[in-house]
């Protein structure tokens, strides 16, 4: 099958360019990240980023054939929908460092401004800090979110205020640790969370939702954060 | 949290919120000023003129327009800070965005005292 993967190297190219390459499938139809291994056989000079191959790292987050998703469980039969080619482009407005990686810095940057972790200034107890099966089951369609920024850089808010946007997949997590029971710092969260961009930048287009390749539900928690703002202003 | 002088509230719920109220505003406007033509037997200018300079009408026109400023300013204060910024333009986005904005700002204006003029000049 043919192959069409974009190459860069900022130490020997000019500019990117998009390379073919013709690849025996051996009639299967393999996962992406399978048909990039064998890619590699023939051209060792590619990289790209890959670990678990079971989608649980969220490392070969990549665009194919137009589409966010990552490599490992998404088969070429789902990337190609019928086309007989194969196009392979890193995500979408984040700098390439080489081929289809890419710099994550600032999707990294706008997690970390979400504050990523319990705060909670009361005693710690003995053990832990309990929950209820009701306090828990609200982090369902939260917590399995694997930051490999699919969402985030299919979303033209984020392409376009990459620094001022915090983007789908850290709005995803503000939300995980707003809705915690164990979490009591709920009004500075959403304190931050209240100007004209780090939320409210997101149209509601859901290209978020539609890529997510753990099948989260991102425009669903801020819309969420939206009605906790709108509850405490007015 | 990212702070803006340019924003109309200062704060993403509060633009938010004028965004959604004052589109609600302008689509009930339009429902009434189409429903006019739409209301069965002949519209004649005469009877038009005395619909559009009842105290009423004049009244939702002016809160019309005034949602209409407040909607005009949030969408397209979104769209320049979206599309004319150092990002897209390099060093020119500044100068470029706030030359959009002076400029928006200025009919936005214009639109509101041409607006009551014509509305209070009609007898």
């Amino acid at each position: 099958m043919l192959v069409s993967i974009y190459r860069y190297n900022p130490d020997t190219d000019a500019e990117p360019y998009m390379k073919d390459y013709e690849i025996d499938t051996g009639g299967k139809d393999l996962m992406v990240l399978d048909v990039l291994n064998l890619v590699k056989e023939q051209d060792p000079t590619l990289a790209y980023r890959r670990s678990c191959r079971e989608g649980v790292c969220g490392s070969d987050g990549m665009n194919m054939n137009g589409k966010n998703g990552l490599a490992c469980i998404t088969s070429i039969s789902q990337a190609t929908n019928g086309k007989k080619k194969l196009i392979l482009r890193p995500l979408p407005g984040l700098p390439v460092v080489r081929d289809v990686v890419v710099d994550m810095t600032m999707f990294y940057n706008q997690y970390e401004k979400i504050k990523p972790y319990l705060i909670n200034e009361t005693a710690a107890p003995a053990i832990e800090r309990l929950q209820t099966p009701e306090e828990r089951e609200k982090l369902d369609g939260l917590y399995e979110c694997i930051l490999c920024a699919c969402c985030t850089t299919s979303c033209p808010s984020f392409w376009w205020n990459p620094e001022k946007f915090i983007g789908p997949a850290g709005l995803l997590q503000a939300y995980r640790f707003i809705i915690d029971s164990r979490d009591n710092a709920t009004s500075e969260r959403l304190a931050d969370l209240d100007d004209p961009f780090s939320l409210f930048r997101c149209r509601g287009i859901m290209n978020c939702v539609n890529v997510c390749p753990k099948g989260l539900n991102p425009t669903q928690a801020i819309g969420h954060i939206r009605s906790m703002l709108l509850d405490r202003a007015t | 949290m990212v702070t803006n002088a340019t924003s109309l509230g200062r704060n993403g719920l509060y633009d938010w919120l004028i965004q959604r109220a004052s589109a609600v505003v302008l689509g009930v406007y339009f429902i009434c000023v189409l429903g006019f033509f739409l209301c069965p037997g002949e519209a004649t200018f005469a009877d038009w003129h005395a619909y559009m300079t009842s105290t009423y009408m004049k009244v939702f026109t002016m809160i019309a327009l005034i949602s209409f400023m407040g909607h005009a300013w949030v969408g397209l204060w979104t769209v320049s800070t979206d599309y004319l910024t150092s990002l897209q333009l390099g060093k020119a986005g500044t100068t470029v965005r706030m030359i959009f904005q002076g400029g928006l700002a200025l009919i936005l204006l214009a639109y509101l005292f041409w607006g009551v003029q014509i509305l209070w000049g009609v007898k």
